[in-house]
């Protein structure tokens, strides 16, 4: 193992557990345990999984000067973002945003959430605290705003599907009032007792947790910010508080092929270094006006509204599980067999199976035959040089094997992350 | 990820080292995939299987394993025609991870059956692993 590989604190706990491991970005982590993939992949969708996401970087933005910095660098327009109203942030909310260069190319995206009047934090990917923190530093010229770069010095553990709530109601101190109000891409609590904040989320040995309403799945479920001291006590807390709900350890497959049925980008792999432009996520993205102008002007702003992008990336999902490996060698031919494109994504979402033209969940919900077995369906994201409409037929290829795949709005159908949470519970 | 010493790896079947097993029974040959190459692959999720019929030289692709991991190129130990592929691979690719050597993928006629002298024993095998 060359020595710029890093590990989390879990590691150790990961390789006893019999994960299979393999580098992710700089860090080596689990791709899955015994379990394997689909049966991770299978226990969010029908109960609950954890995640070790301490490779990804926490910043911290704090001063007078930090909203007006973020305004400037985030893509969200944090005056305008919450709820249908589109209310401005405030103390205990999130949102889901980019930070772009001036030419309007993704440098990362990131949750942003208000933990006090001047003090934010910022959530990027593996890797990318430096970089962003960097970026932040360039755009801060005279503002009141001290940057701080947190990698490795936050542990995180995400909890996502049906039973979360369920769970974490076993291992914290005062459950009915945390989970009172609890909307989505909302928090409470920290990750330390530096800030009175801190006593809102303690678990039931006192451990302080900052407890976010967020992930990576499209399922209900939690981030759980804790201190590095106390990531494998937490880890081993959940999965025994866990253990009647089958809570599953996930790996990296997993998240990565529920991420892709639930059409949420990989920073780096589905976004980044071209122009952030037609594609399913424009809610990254401050509103526009009837008049095409953001709400807010922001770095890569006046880059998106000028420029022309014959680039389009669009979801597919596949008609069984079968993927394309994408390599140098994999694109996209339309119906005439004209290469149109390359393939961003392609995972299989074991969760789901097509019943005539329908793309139906294992998931509890309406319009599944009650014998239904899910054998998975090929999804991700083409990035091709025309648009094309759902529902029309492209081919992923690496010039060898063919797979027909459907242009799709959406992929995986049933999934929970918006629902209110006094239903979870 | 399994270690090594907790691999299966019977006596009774040859490897190639493209981790496929071979198995004789009567004058046929059932072919699989070790339990090395299941657990380095994680869940198998299809398997792309030949006609019965179709004929191949040894070291011939001829289908492929789809994983959450990767696809990957199945290539004959044996040449030989196939005579018998395993249909309830179709419905239930696990199969493969759950039990590799009951859940054989292809059954063909060798053209001739001392190729199988090429192929490794699982001591021989078993060296290759510690190499990899």
């Amino acid at each position: 193992m060359s020595a710029e590989i890093k590990s989390t604190l879990l590691h150790q706990w990961h390789v006893e557990n019999g994960a299979n491991m393999a580098a992710f970005g700089a860090y080596d982590m689990p791709l899955w345990y015994p379990q394997g993939a689909k049966g991770e992949h299978l226990a969010v969708i029908n109960s609950a999984g954890l995640f070790d996401t301490s490779h990804m970087a926490v910043l911290t933005i704090e001063g007078d000067g930090a909203r007006v910095l973020l305004q400037n660098c985030f893509s969200k327009d944090l005056e305008h973002c919450l709820g249908l109203k589109k209310g401005p942030l405030t103390k205990g909310r999130s949102a889901y945003g980019l930070f772009l260069a001036p030419e309007g190319h993704v440098l990362d995206d990131s949750i942003v959430s208000q933990v006090a009047d001047s003090f934010y934090m910022v959530v990027v990917n593996a890797g990318m605290g430096k970089g962003v923190a960097e970026y932040l530093a360039e755009y801060k010229e005279t503002l009141e705003a001290e940057i701080t770069d947190l990698t490795d010095k936050v542990g995180k553990i995400d909890i996502q599907g049906r039973n979360s709530a369920k769970i974490l109601a076993r291992v914290l101190k005062d459950s009915d009032q945390v989970f009172s109000s609890f909307p989505y891409f909302s928090f409470k609590g920290w990750y330390d007792k530096s800030l009175d904040i801190a006593q809102t989320v303690l678990l039931t040995d006192d451990t302080p947790i900052m407890l976010s309403r967020t992930g990576y799945t499209g399922e209900f479920g939690f981030e759980i910010f804790v201190s590095p001291e106390k990531l494998v006590s937490v880890w081993k807390m959940l999965l025994d508080a866990g253990a009647d709900y089958s809570l599953q350890p996930c790996g990296l497959a997993a998240r990565d092929s529920l991420r892709a049925g639930a059409v949420l980008p990989l920073s780096h792999q589905d976004i980044g270094d071209w122009p952030f432009a037609n594609n399913p996520w424009p809610f990254a993205l401050a509103d526009k006006g009837e008049d095409g102008i953001f709400t807010k002007e922001f770095i890569g702003s006046k880059a998106l509204i000028s420029l022309y992008s014959p680039d389009h990336t669009l979801p597919f999902a596949g008609f069984d599980p079968r993927k394309m490996v994408v390599s140098d060698k994999s694109y996209v031919t339309d119906g005439g067999g004209t290469n149109v494109g390359v393939i961003l994504t392609c995972a299989t979402d074991m969760a789901i199976g097509r019943v005539g033209d329908e793309i139906v969940s294992v998931a509890p919900g309406d319009g599944k035959p009650e014998d239904f077995v899910p054998r998975g369906l090929s999804c991700g994201f083409i990035k091709v040089v025309r648009s094309f409409d759902p529902g029309d037929i492209v081919v992923l290829t690496d010039g060898k094997r063919k797979i027909k795949v459907e242009i799709r709005e959406d992929v995986r159908p049933d999934r929970t992350a918006r629902r209110p949470i006094k239903e979870m519970l | 990820m399994k270690e090594i010493n907790e691999l299966n790896l019977p006596t009774d079947v040859r490897y190639s080292d493209d981790h496929e097993w071979a198995k004789v029974t009567g004058d046929t040959i059932k072919v699989g995939i070790s339990d090395y190459a299941q657990d380095q692959l994680g869940d198998i999720v299809f398997v792309e299987l030949p006609e019965v019929g179709d004929s191949f030289e040894a070291g011939d692709e001829f289908g492929t394993l789809e994983s959450v991991k990767a696809v990957s190129e199945l290539y004959i130990p044996v040449g030989g025609e196939i005579v018998a592929v395993n249909n309830e691979l179709e419905d239930a690719p696990e199969l493969v991870n759950q039990d590799p050597y009951n859940g054989w993928i292809i059954e063909l006629k060798p053209n001739d059956i001392s190729d199988l002298d090429s192929l490794l024993d699982r001591d021989a095998y078993l060296e290759i692993l510690k190499g990899d």
